[in-house]
């Protein structure tokens, strides 16, 4: 390992079970992603104070920088910002597409001492992913084989959950695919001969095969038009409301952000720079780019 | 670092019988590298070990992983058996045969399963029933399972690594969903020791159940592919299968061979000189020795 910036600002240790919040299913404390080789300036020398994210000592990008926030059961968190502000980054250290540089995620499932996902081995951190964390991405082709039939993506969250049965494992999948309002008689198709509003809920219905306990949705109806959004968006709020599943939305788009969560968190430059409730957020912004961006939408 | 005493296989051992090669045509430094090897794939049961494989006077592709094993293992006093397809009689068993004949004078070979130490395989397994002294080693063409639905290494190796068979199991699912059936039918993956999903070399299905708590001690050879992997004595075997769809063996049904008369073996058409197919054993041996039985109780 190259001497890896352990950044310059205050670092937490792991958040013991009993310090966080009760509720509280995810604790990310001071997670980090660095692209390059990082130096002892990388934190200082980007962020939104100076409106960039490359390090200009050693040129590394600072993808997310001590990121820290506590997401508890059946709340859902917003996380809003202009493209390349280190939102999707903020998903897939979580969800495990990639791994920070430092920083901690405690995952406290019932009955479970806190995990920290970062640290998990890879068979471990893989049944997380399977069991415990729903991704849907903004892309179908990301979170969706489409060399197989959208039933067969539903099974095979199943399949990894040790599932054996193809007569319940085709009861469950279709049964979430009619919850998706995805016509059964299309079960078999593959999803490439699917509309796009289709393919998320698709999707949808593939990140909620296992139950997961936190569901993560990344600019999920940023491909499609607004009365097929509108579906899809019913459809998680109806999620929302029936079961205790948390959930984190990001997205560009502060309507989806104030229609769906709780508490929002706004990122600039790969930094938090304004959190609390949503409403108060975007009614009464208190960060300059926050301003801008709230004022960009209503004018 | 070598402990004190310590010596190196001799890297020559030359036979009397063919001078200027190899007891076993390998020389004792590759041997030692293969039965490393071998020892590490019977710790991990299922479980692809990388090896060098060695040039052989036969062509990759045509036994040369299973050749490989059995040069490496042969010694004075074995007793090797060498079928293809079943048969004794074919010109890759015949060949491996005579190699090992000539490179090994003190080895004997037979056609006799009963008195093999060390039976060398392409596409079956005898139809009598193995001892724990007895070695099957299987020549394998492809030896990852999961190639047919990932074809980049890298990526195969991973999803061993941390048991993601998820995948391996859609494919199943998607088979059962459009043809009613799993239709895999020679290399139908199995799950070994409850961890490891492996390629059994592509024998029929009809030869997945006696690896299930086998005597023997099964090694797999891929020459072209360059890896050893085993399943060890006693070890679980379990096809993939769904509880609602669960693994089925070839079936015969009203037929018989039609030269033992044998109604519970596995049955391969042959044709005859007037073009007529008939089915008939595929393990010769078994075969003979059933006919010859009937004849002796007739």
């Amino acid at each position: 390992m190259t001497a890896l910036a352990s950044p310059a600002r205050s670092h937490h240790a792991a958040p013991a079970a009993e310090t966080v919040a009760p509720g509280v299913v995810l604790a990310v404390r001071d997670m980090t992603k660095l692209y390059g080789p990082g130096c002892p300036e990388c934190l200082r020398q980007t962020g939104p104070a100076v409106n960039r994210t490359t390090c200009p000592v050693c040129g590394t990008v600072v993808a997310c920088a001590e990121i820290t926030f506590d997401l508890k059961a059946g709340a859902t968190l917003g996380i809003v910002g202009e493209s390349g502000s280190g939102k999707t980054t903020v998903l897939r250290c979580l969800y495990g597409d990639t791994g920070p540089t430092t920083g901690v995620a405690t995952l406290l499932t019932l009955g479970q001492p806190g995990r920290d996902l970062f640290t998990l081995d890879p068979q471990d951190r893989r049944r997380v992913r399977n069991f415990d964390i729903g991704m849907v991405y903004q892309t179908p082709r990301q979170g969706l084989r489409f060399s197989i039939s959208a039933g067969g993506n539903v099974a095979e969250r199943l399949l990894a959950a040790e599932w054996r049965q193809i007569k319940r494992i085709r009861d469950r999948a279709a049964e979430l695919l009619d919850r998706m309002e995805v016509p059964l008689s299309r079960m078999d198709d593959m999803p490439a001969n699917f509309s796009g509003g289709m393919q998320q809920r698709v999707q949808i219905a593939k990140a909620l095969a296992n139950e997961p306990v936190i569901l993560l949705l990344d600019e999920m109806t940023s491909g499609l038009d607004v009365s097929v959004q509108a579906g899809v968006l019913d459809l998680v709020q109806e999620i929302q409301h029936e079961s205790n599943i948390a959930v984190i939305v990001v997205s560009h788009d502060l309507g989806v952000i104030r229609l769906l969560s709780d508490t929002a968190m706004v990122m600039k430059n790969g930094c938090i720079v304004e959190r609390g409730v949503t409403d108060q957020i975007l009614e009464d912004p208190r960060h300059p780019y926050t301003q801008l961006l709230v004022s960009s939408v209503n004018s | 670092m070598s402990a004190p005493g310590h010596t190196l296989p001799a890297a020559a051992v030359e036979t009397a019988a063919l001078p200027g090669y190899n007891y076993a045509f390998l020389d004792e430094l590759s041997k030692k590298a293969i039965r490393r090897a071998t020892l590490k794939a019977v710790a991990i049961p299922g479980y692809q070990v990388p090896f060098g494989s060695r040039e052989l006077p036969i062509a990759r592709g045509w036994g040369t992983g299973g050749l490989q094993l059995t040069l490496s293992l042969i010694g004075p006093g074995d007793v090797v058996k060498v079928i293809d397809q079943g048969a004794d009689d074919s010109v890759n068993a015949v060949n491996i045969r005579r190699l090992i004949e000539r490179t090994a004078p003190d080895v004997t070979t037979t056609t006799e399963t009963a008195a093999a130490t060390i039976i060398q395989s392409r596409h079956r397994i005898p139809e009598l029933k193995l001892r724990a002294d007895q070695i099957m080693i299987y020549q394998v063409p492809l030896p990852e399972p999961l190639r047919v639905i990932e074809r980049r290494e890298a990526e195969t190796r991973r999803m061993h690594g941390e048991a993601d068979y998820s995948r391996m199991w859609v494919a199943l699912y998607e088979d059962i969903v459009r043809n009613g059936r799993i239709t895999r039918a020679a290399g139908y993956p199995v799950l070994v020791h409850h961890r490891h999903i492996m390629s059994p070399s592509p024998v029929p299905r009809w030869d997945l159940p006696p690896l299930h708590m086998a005597e023997n001690l099964s090694l797999y050879g891929a020459g072209r592919e360059k890896r050893i992997y085993a399943i060890p004595p006693f070890t679980d075997v379990a096809p993939l299968a769904f509880d609602d769809y669960p693994f089925a063996v070839e079936a015969f049904p009203g037929r018989r061979c039609a030269l033992c008369g044998s109604e519970t073996t596995f049955l391969v058409p042959t044709p005859d000189e007037h073009g007529q197919s008939y089915d008939v054993c595929s393990d010769t041996d078994w075969c003979a020795a059933n006919r010859q039985q009937k004849a002796s109780e007739a």
